[in-house]
């Protein structure tokens, strides 16, 4: 039979497919083969704490091998996509945890875990240095660990050239000089959005924040699906150079701008609007997942995260601020974020019976 | 033995082999598809049981409904429109650097849709290339060109998103038609028009129905572009699936509104393969590139000039605009809004590959890149072997395939974000453990692949004439050698096509990616996400740096499939 180089080439794709499925089963093998080497203490197995978090989680290498040393302790974490995603992967997987310890619910969503009896109640002995205004869960099972305040970022440039005075309180935001130059997310895909919406209600009350938003709308409000689109597309103060110059975003925007600068820069292009009311403050809180069997360990990493080196470790990590009031806050937050005075405050057990009406009725008065 | 014994031995063997050819994709579906999303509605009717009634329901469904409806139906309509001209185009001219354009044609759609809206911003956003151009141009002050976040917006997305569908689909069909055909027809006096009318279109009907339904499933349950690039006027089902599910933990609405969307794929579906039924001519299939020919004439010249001018604008400027963006800084001087100066720089490639914070998480772009091309690469492995097995039972006569045929092409219209949910409830439990969570990846793609490969591999199948077959087995060849012989040059270029299909899709996957992936197996979306999650001008610029080295990873990969000679392929189409 005549050798037939068509049936060779065949052949060979059949090789190279299999090939890729090899490169992909070699690395199926991990789970138990830790990313960070850490010696084994003692000559026992690492025992492994598997932390459930948000996309947003982030911690420096050394630290967290400096903890799976001193615990012998293997971390896997598995971010879930972004909080609503995280807590409905934990909410469904609640008869069989994929987790040992869950961090990243909100106090927006704060109650509604509550109510699920995901976590188990641990008194950590780190709670007591933290602010009494934190401590959401009288129980403990959720325990904060940082926050962030949500507030209209402003383009410094802009408000200068134009001698533009800075709005004091919400209501100014309705004032004709600011017409157009604002834009906002909507609280029903994003969680700034929903944060700023909570301090408009806070402010105005639940009768009166719709008409609020009726004058922010007559006032040529923008509104953009998520946080991406309005920083980098509409706001004129991030590289994106947009056309608005106010953005609901975060306390520690303006730090992240000098410190991710494409050219080195002495000052923020960027500041926050922090007069009374104007600014929600979100608080991140932590739990142990009931029913794990690694009830010992995940309390020892639960102290870990309340204590002063990952405090400290987390604003350039995840710009948010620590919780611990002692831990001292990086140079570039010193400089450039400022922490909201009297931020809006509502009780979770309040957003979470009310969460669906008050983004229906907003979606209705603003969208439609 | 009698004609009619022969027929009935024939039929019974048959109905087996059906049966047989069914069972490992049937599995398949049984366990990644069937098992998820009934335990997701399972949950939801509880979770709906337990809340009682809800308010204003009708309403809440019928609104995304339609509009669902309508826009996926106009998406469709423009894409058929933009797309069969270059189907044509490529179908049946050679010209210079075709297949390069025909790479690039494919790229859009692998990009996720944040990266889609980044390059569509890049171009036409109030800051893209056009209004920076348009503004130092007639020294205007604001952004004249104001196209984002409306409906046009979508439309031209998805069209930018789809295209490669249409034009892949139906130009391989078109280059594999018969050109005696049209010959005898234009020997008989007809007009060129009328051979196009009366022979070229009924004979490409099966492949440009195949097209538009796959377009319009795509448009159908389309969620990135209808949420960055729509804005938030409009929800899609898919949308208002995601909202309630993530954002309001309402999941009974969610699950209710899922069902609704999977029973319209389920109405369109079955529809589609009643009409396909009795559309296949069959007819001996050339070998490809015989009805190939250079450009000649003025008018041919111009035709195809112009169709490639838009293919350029609409499907390569946006990414033309992206990897500019990568590589240039905008700058504005302190104090003067106006002007807008630009520098060139590697600096958001160079930041790449460096740690800067030490990050646990942080992402060196090699590893990602090998992660993805893993997972593509075993998505065309699965899909290829499950799309194969199950074309080949649809093409064979049995009652059963009119039932299962709809089901293949469900999980295209199935809310990713539902799915997803299924696949946490159901493999988080032994036997499964969440470690194996990152191994479901490519089978969740598989899922998605599989109705591309089979709508694509279908045809070709069919068109097989069972004399070519019937005179092989006649001359003595066994089975496997009828196989090798004649079904399979037949319906290589159409197992390339679904092969790139399948490896585009895994590329570019980003949702069911981001359910399942852990920090140790990141893809390049994955990363991608990361970079655009927080402020900073350098966050930004790596984003785009990641999205172009996506784009390249891509581009080389369907590149080295296309250079693939199958058996029976003389020339590129």
């Amino acid at each position: 039979m005549k050798s037939n180089p068509i049936r060779t080439q065949f052949l060979l794709i059949l090789l190279l497919a299999s090939l890729f499925l090899a490169a992909c089963g070699r690395k199926a093998v991990p789970p138990t083969e830790p990313t960070v080497s850490n010696e084994p203490t003692a000559g026992s197995e690492p025992v492994e704490l598997r932390i459930m978090t948000h996309d947003s989680f982030l911690a420096s290498e050394a630290l967290i091998a400096q903890f799976e040393q001193e615990n012998n302790a293997k971390l896997s974490f598995l971010p879930s996509g972004d909080t609503g995603a995280a807590l409905n992967k934990a909410i469904l997987s609640k008869n069989a945890p994929l987790a040992d310890v869950f961090y990243g619910v909100d106090n927006t969503f704060l109650s509604r875990v509550l109510d699920e009896d995901l976590f188990e109640p641990y008194a950590s002995p780190l709670l007591a240095s933290i602010p009494v205004e934190f401590k959401f869960d009288p129980e403990n099972r959720a325990l904060p660990v940082d926050y962030g305040d949500v507030c209209i970022n402003y383009d410094k440039a802009y408000f200068a050239d134009n001698n533009l005075a800075l709005p004091q309180s919400l209501a100014d935001l309705t004032n004709p000089v600011y017409k157009g130059l604002l834009v906002v997310e909507n609280p029903a895909t994003s969680s700034p959005g929903l944060a700023f919406l909570l301090a408009t209600i806070a402010q105005f009350g639940p009768e009166g924040y719709l008409d609020y938003w009726q004058q922010l709308k007559d006032n040529g409000l923008i509104v953009v699906n998520d946080w991406n689109t309005a920083y980098y597309t509409n706001f004129s103060g991030s590289s994106g150079r947009g056309p608005q110059p106010m953005v609901v975003s975060y306390a520690s925007s303006p730090p992240a701008e000098v410190v991710f600068a494409s050219t080195p820069l002495d000052d923020a292009p960027t500041a926050s609007v922090v007069a009374p009311g104007t600014c929600f403050r979100q608080v991140e809180f932590v739990g142990i997942l009931a029913g794990t069997p690694q009830r010992a360990l995940a309390e020892k990493f639960v102290d870990f995260m309340l204590s002063t080196p990952f405090q400290e470790d987390m604003p350039l990590q995840m710009f948010v601020f620590p919780i611990q009031p002692d831990a001292q806050l990086p140079e570039a937050f010193v400089k450039y974020a400022q922490t909201a005075q009297e931020p809006a405050a509502l009780d979770p057990a309040e957003i979470s019976a009310n969460r669906a009406a008050w983004i229906d009725a907003w979606t209705e008065t603003v969208l439609r | 033995m009698t004609q009619a014994a022969v027929g009935k031995a024939v039929k019974s063997r048959g109905s087996w082999s059906v049966w047989a050819l069914w069972l490992l994709p049937l599995l398949f579906l049984a366990l990644f598809f069937f098992a998820p999303l009934v335990s997701v509605f399972k949950l939801a009717a509880q979770a709906a049981a337990e809340a009682g009634p809800q308010a204003g329901l009708l309403e809440r469904v019928s609104r995304p409904l339609g509009f669902t409806f309508y826009q996926a139906a106009l998406s469709t309509l423009f894409t058929l429109v933009f797309g069969l001209p270059a189907a044509y185009i490529f179908g049946r001219y050679t010209f210079p650097g075709k297949s390069l354009l025909r790479v690039l044609t494919t790229l859009p759609f692998i990009l996720p849709t944040v990266v889609v809206a980044a390059a569509f911003n890049a171009l036409i956003g109030p800051r893209g290339w056009v209004n920076l151009a348009l503004m130092s141009l007639f020294d205007l002050s604001a952004p004249p060109l104001q196209m984002l976040n409306s409906l046009p917006a979508i439309l031209v997305a998805h069209v930018f998103y789809n295209t490669t569908i249409v034009i892949r689909v139906v130009g391989s069909a078109w280059s594999q038609l018969d050109p005696r055909m049209e010959q005898a027809s234009r020997v008989l006096g007809a007009t060129p028009l009328r051979t196009l009318r009366e022979v070229t279109l009924p004979l490409l009907r099966p492949a440009i129905l195949a097209a538009g339904l796959l377009v319009f499933m795509f448009d159908f349950t389309s969620f990135g572009v209808i949420l960055l690039l729509g804005g938030p006027q409009f929800a899609t089902l898919e949308v208002e699936i995601f909202i309630q599910a993530m954002h309001m933990l309402n999941l009974p609405l969610a699950g209710l509104l899922s069902a609704v969307q999977l029973l319209c794929t389920l109405v369109l579906t079955v529809a589609y393969s009643r009409a396909s039924l009795h559309l296949n001519v069959p007819l001996a299939p050339r070998l490809q590139g015989e009805g190939m020919r250079p450009l000649r004439g003025w008018r041919q010249k111009l035709l195809a000039g112009l169709t490639v001018t838009l293919l350029a604008a609409l499907l390569i400027l946006p990414l033309a605009a992206l990897s500019a963006r990568s590589v240039v800084r905008l700058e504005t001087d302190r104090g003067d809004r106006g002007t807008v100066t630009t520098g060139l720089t590697l600096d958001y490639y160079r930041e790449l590959f460096v740690n800067r914070r030490q990050s646990l998480f942080y992402v060196p772009p090699i590893e990602a890149a090998r992660n993805s091309l893993a997972y593509a690469g075993t998505t065309v492995l699965f899909s290829l072997t499950l799309g194969f097995l199950a074309s080949s039972a649809l093409a064979k006569k049995a009652r059963i395939n009119a039932v299962l045929d709809p089901l293949l092409m469900l999980p295209l219209g199935t809310s990713a974000v539902t799915l997803g949910l299924g696949f946490i409830v159901v493999f988080n439990r032994p036997p499964f453990d969440p470690g194996s969570l990152p191994l479901l990846i490519p089978l969740a793609h598989s899922l998605v692949a599989l109705p591309f490969v089979v709508r694509t591999l279908l045809p070709a199948l069919r068109s097989i004439p069972v004399s070519l077959r019937q005179a092989a087995a006649v001359l003595g060849a066994s089975p496997w050698r009828v196989w090798w012989e004649v079904d399979l040059p037949i319906i290589a270029r159409a197992a390339l096509v679904s092969g790139v299909f399948a490896f585009t899709i895994s590329l570019g996957e980003f949702g069911a990616t981001s359910f399942l992936a852990r920090p140790d197996y990141p893809t390049l979306p994955v990363a991608i996400y990361r970079f655009i999650g927080q402020p900073g001008a350098l966050n930004y610029g790596q984003a785009l740096a990641m999205s172009t080295l996506l784009m390249l990873a891509c581009g080389l990969g369907i590149l080295l499939i296309e250079r693939v000679r199958l058996p029976g392929m003389r020339e590129e189409w």
